[in-house]
């Protein structure tokens, strides 16, 4: 496509060569500029402030149901109400504060990675191998066949893997096996915006805090996480220290950096304003993959789910490990805090759903 | 595909990537321990309402269990 829309001659003196010899010139200032600023660690400035004490954490509800592997899960603004999702197919919503089932749905395909929540509580959008997101509003009536309803909204070209509203109910965001993201008007169906740059699988996805503007973050099997401007579909920035597949990005509440969690079995904090990776969260005994991340509240600690079945619990800014979580019989798919903070809550291959507090 | 084809699509590429590296060294950095700090100045003014960091009281918190009252 693009090479069609651009002269195929060559401007004055310039050839394949010139190009690639300017691409290397560039990446080595990029280098340069990034180091000039790498004056500290973040983890030496946070030296002078007191350690984190002894957490303890508990399951403090199951959520039973899903026949099969929980791939997904998002809370609803009203900070009680979690959708899920699963490899066989099956959607639903539950009351996490009594555990129980509201809605239920089977969608066509199976393997449904992504599901989300509207803004409104009034819907969930999902998909997965069926290369779809697609929207079910949640009617008052439990008996309603939400199958019925739903509305096709995006279309990829390959497996859906994330997908996200952005502030209203009106647009949805999802990244794709097809190595794309993209912005989706609800009504219409209308691609709004396509965000073209990994060269590879797009696992993740994230927007960034209201406050901070029209931005979000990517991240993909090509080790890289991008960050694009929503309204020009341009990519802004762009970072490469995984050694593997980036599964889950997350932005730090205040915008200013967002989380990574990789197949190399480590986790990582990226400065948007810095303009690089500023803390990896590892040990050598951590050998399994990092399926997903998040922040509690206030930034400080990093909830994250890894495929040896383990929830791991990190000092955002001193590295540290403070805490190990066992409970889950299987990987951990997805970790999700409330909107509140109050609680956090993890899926699995185990087929169930835990909320730690 | 032919191999002028072929190059046309290189030269595009080239290009293409010529152009992000662009945008990208523009971009106006500040020093990591400026970053730093601010990351943690705003764990700092969060902190107090952060309840995973602060633990909250069973009481105030919906997912823990209260307690039964005994009475003494």
């Amino acid at each position: 496509r693009d090479a069609c829309a651009e002269p195929h001659q060559l401007s004055k003196g310039e050839t394949i060569h010139t190009l690639k010899t300017e691409s290397e010139t560039l990446k080595a200032k990029l280098e340069e500029e990034r180091a000039k600023l790498h004056d500290v660690e973040l983890h030496q400035v946070a030296e002078k402030i007191e350690a984190l004490g002894q957490f303890v954490m508990k399951t403090r509800r199951t959520l039973k149901g899903h026949g099969n592997k929980v791939l997904c899960m998002d809370w609803c603004r009203d900070k009680r109400r979690i959708v899920s999702s699963s490899q066989d197919g099956k959607v639903i919503v539950w009351d996490a504060y009594t555990t129980n089932k509201e809605h239920a749905v089977t969608m066509p395909c199976t393997w449904v990675m992504a599901c989300a929540y509207a803004p409104s509580g009034c819907a969930v959008a999902c998909g997965g191998l069926d290369n779809k997101c697609s929207v079910y509003p949640l009617s008052l009536d439990k008996n309603e066949n939400l199958a019925a309803k739903k509305k096709s909204v995006a279309m990829h070209t390959n497996y859906l893997s994330s997908c996200s509203f952005t502030n209203s109910d009106m647009q949805i965001l999802t990244s794709s096996g097809d190595g794309t993201c993209a912005l989706w008007d609800v009504e219409s169906g209308q691609l709004l915006q396509s965000f073209h740059g990994h060269s590879a699988d797009v696992l993740s996805l994230n927007l960034a805090p209201s406050e901070t503007g029209n931005t979000f973050v990517s991240g993909g099997c090509d080790k890289k996480a991008n960050v694009w401007d929503m309204r020009s579909g341009q990519n802004v920035q762009s970072f490469e220290t995984h050694e593997s597949d980036i599964n889950c990005v997350k932005y730090y509440p205040s915008g200013d950096a967002f989380a990574t969690g990789s197949d190399d079995a480590t986790c990582r904090l990226y400065d948007l304003r810095a303009d690089r990776e500023v803390a990896i969260y590892s040990k050598e005994s951590i050998i399994f993959g990092a399926s997903s991340v998040d922040f509690s509240l206030s930034g400080r600690l990093l909830f994250a789910g890894y495929n040896d079945y383990t929830i791991n619990v990190w000092d955002v800014l001193k590295g540290t490990r403070v805490a190990i979580l066992f409970g889950h019989e299987n990987r951990v798919s997805t970790v999700r805090v409330s909107p509140d903070g109050t609680a956090f809550c993890s899926g699995s291959w185990d087929s169930t759903l835990r909320i730690w507090a | 595909m032919s191999s002028k084809m072929q190059s046309s699509n290189n030269i595009a590429q080239a290009r293409r990537t010529v152009q992000q590296l662009r945008v990208e060294a523009n971009l106006e950095r500040i020093k990591v321990s400026k970053a730093s700090a601010d990351l943690m100045h705003y764990c700092s003014e969060h902190a107090k309402y952060d309840p995973l960091l602060m633990g909250i009281p069973a009481s105030e918190n919906p997912f823990k269990d209260k307690k039964p009252c005994t009475i003494l």
